[in-house]
């Protein structure tokens, strides 16, 4: 296997709805931001991959406008996933394996402020059984915490303690959308969206992006005083039938940390893609992190969600915490689906 | 949602070869072989989006609503697009300089359309056409009017044929179509670049 690490990243700072600017205009400023950092010259990345999805943008094949900011003249080496950026990055970690690219340039992004964010992920749902009946997201995920809750794997006091130590870590996080929040006991007094769920159990509607840049070996080294290497990665999906599943667990999330080797040392962050407050327990107990492991010192996706980028973010947080030192070792997690249905899991390391 | 079995046509005919696979035996099942098939279903849905143009599609729909054709300039490379969407496409990089560009345009690439497509109001034949408006370096798309078909060539000059000013909008449709305009016809050598 060739060493890859992140060796640059960049965000937007996250809104509710970015009503001035189109996507390209919102995601190019983060796109020129990460090439400055990573000292790899714009028509020099060997290969550029982009994460995101027709159904926010309102618009068929709305990725190709965007690749306006990479200025992709003359053509370049490039993918795109409908799906998290994380796996866009995946995509491009797996180009590096093949020795078919030394450097890779990801980015992914959401604007889910145009329609209803809710009724437009009802569309993932199986189209004969689920979709018909517009079961949103928050619906579904309701009855994901509602079996956690009687499974006794999480409680609507820990759900509230969780919304809020996310929501206050997010006060030092200058990119989150929600860096404020009641104390727990006040939350637990709201009314509810979808019993058991209230607004606080919820990741909020955002609109943003995040790019990347991948380096090999001596590249990422020449490059980077301190890149974080991404030493394992793996993904996995559960069944899509909502029924075929027990919401209570992750089966996924535990053979991809067991790929990824999450157990082979020490962790000391762990960056969750937790759209709503029972996944972290849920993913805690899949991915078998120690009583004392941080979770989402950025404050997570409870605190800034935009779509398509917020699993991808998940990277860039452990990462800039290697980068700078503060951090050695810590587990990346994204997910895409209803239910935490497909987990990627990445553990990135810093050397010496 | 709508089960269409029985008012739906046969399914088609799926040629042997590379796009066929073979039919499922499902013989072991004996209660399915009573069974219709649904050959499909509708299952209806719609979302509602409010779309956002941008800033710099935000500037051309402002400026053609006052009759005025707006690109914008690529600092690197110094190319005009029009319908600009903020970014140069060549340099990755925002277009910040508005050029205001002329009313006429070239003929660069053009179709003669002899199908009446659902919901088309046009009469057939029609010629729909890639044209360079004057002071741009990326054609548009436009109808070409007001000429026979079989004379519409690469190279020919149009003018823009707007609405009346009472019902300009923020709208691309402002611009009804496009009619020769009498100047002689551009060299196709100097139209390599935009074909």
């Amino acid at each position: 296997m060739r060493d890859v690490a992140i060796i640059a990243t960049a965000q937007t700072k996250h809104v509710r709805s970015a009503t001035t600017v189109n996507e390209v205009e919102l995601i190019q400023p983060v796109i020129q931001e990460v090439i400055e950092r990573s000292g790899v010259a714009r028509h020099d990345f060997d290969f550029t991959c982009s994460g995101s999805s027709d159904y926010l943008a309102g618009q068929p094949f709305s990725f190709v406008m965007t690749l306006d900011a990479v200025g992709a003249w003359p053509p370049i080496s490039e993918s795109h996933v409908e799906m998290d950026g994380a796996w866009a990055l995946y995509e491009a970690w797996v180009k590096i394996q093949t020795g078919h690219a030394d450097t890779a340039l990801v980015y992914s992004y959401g604007k889910s402020s145009p329609g209803d964010l809710p009724r437009v992920l009802s569309r993932m749902t199986d189209p004969y059984y689920e979709a018909p009946l517009w079961p949103t997201s928050v619906d579904i995920a309701a009855l994901q915490a509602r079996a956690a809750i009687q499974a006794g794997v999480t409680s609507e006091q820990a759900m509230a303690d969780i919304a809020y130590r996310s929501r206050t870590s997010a006060a030092a996080n200058p990119f989150a959308q929600l860096t404020t929040s009641a104390q727990p006991l006040a939350l637990m007094d709201e009314e509810y969206l979808a019993d058991p769920l209230r607004r606080h159990d919820c990741a909020p509607v955002t609109d943003g992006g995040v790019a990347i840049v991948l380096a090999a070996g001596d590249k990422a080294r020449s490059l980077c005083s301190r890149p974080a290497w991404i030493r394992g990665i793996d993904h996995r999906a559960d069944g899509h039938h909502l029924n075929f599943r027990d919401l209570t667990t992750s089966p996924s999330v535990r053979i991809a940390a067991e790929k990824a080797g999450v157990a082979n040392g020490p962790i000391e962050i762990a960056e969750l893609h937790t759209c709503f407050t029972h996944h972290e327990p849920i993913l805690r107990s899949a991915l078998g992190l120690a009583d004392d492991v941080e979770v989402n010192p950025s404050g997570g996706p409870l605190a800034a969600n935009p779509m398509m980028a917020a699993g991808l973010i998940r990277m860039v947080e452990v990462a800039n915490r290697i980068h700078s030192g503060d951090v050695s070792r810590g587990v990346a997690h994204a997910t895409g689906g209803h239910a935490l249905q497909h987990n990627l899991i990445a553990v990135l390391e810093g050397e010496g | 949602m709508t089960d269409t079995t029985s008012s739906e046509p046969a399914p088609i005919e799926i040629p042997e070869g590379v796009w066929s696979q073979p039919e499922v035996d499902m013989s072991a099942i004996e209660e399915i072989a009573s069974v219709e098939s649904v050959r499909s279903v509708r299952a209806f849905a719609s979302l509602t989006y409010d779309y956002t143009p941008g800033l710099a599609t935000t500037r051309f729909l402002r400026a053609i609503k006052e009759k005025r054709l707006v690109g914008e300039r690529c600092s690197e490379t110094g190319k005009v697009y029009v319908p600009p969407r903020g970014v140069s496409p060549v340099s990755g990089m925002p277009t910040t300089e508005q050029v205001d560009l002329g009313l006429d345009g070239t003929v660069v690439s053009f179709c003669v359309v002899n199908l009446d497509f659902t919901g088309n109001a046009q009469e057939i034949p029609y010629v729909s056409a890639l044209i360079l408006v004057d002071g741009s370096d990326i054609p548009i798309y436009g109808l070409v009017r007001e000429i026979p078909y079989n004379e519409v060539q690469p190279g020919l000059r149009l003018k823009s044929v707007w609405v009346e000013d009472s019902e300009m909008t923020t709208s691309f449709e402002n611009i009804k179509w496009w009619a020769p305009n009498g100047e002689p016809d551009v060299p196709a050598s100097e139209l390599a670049d935009y074909v």
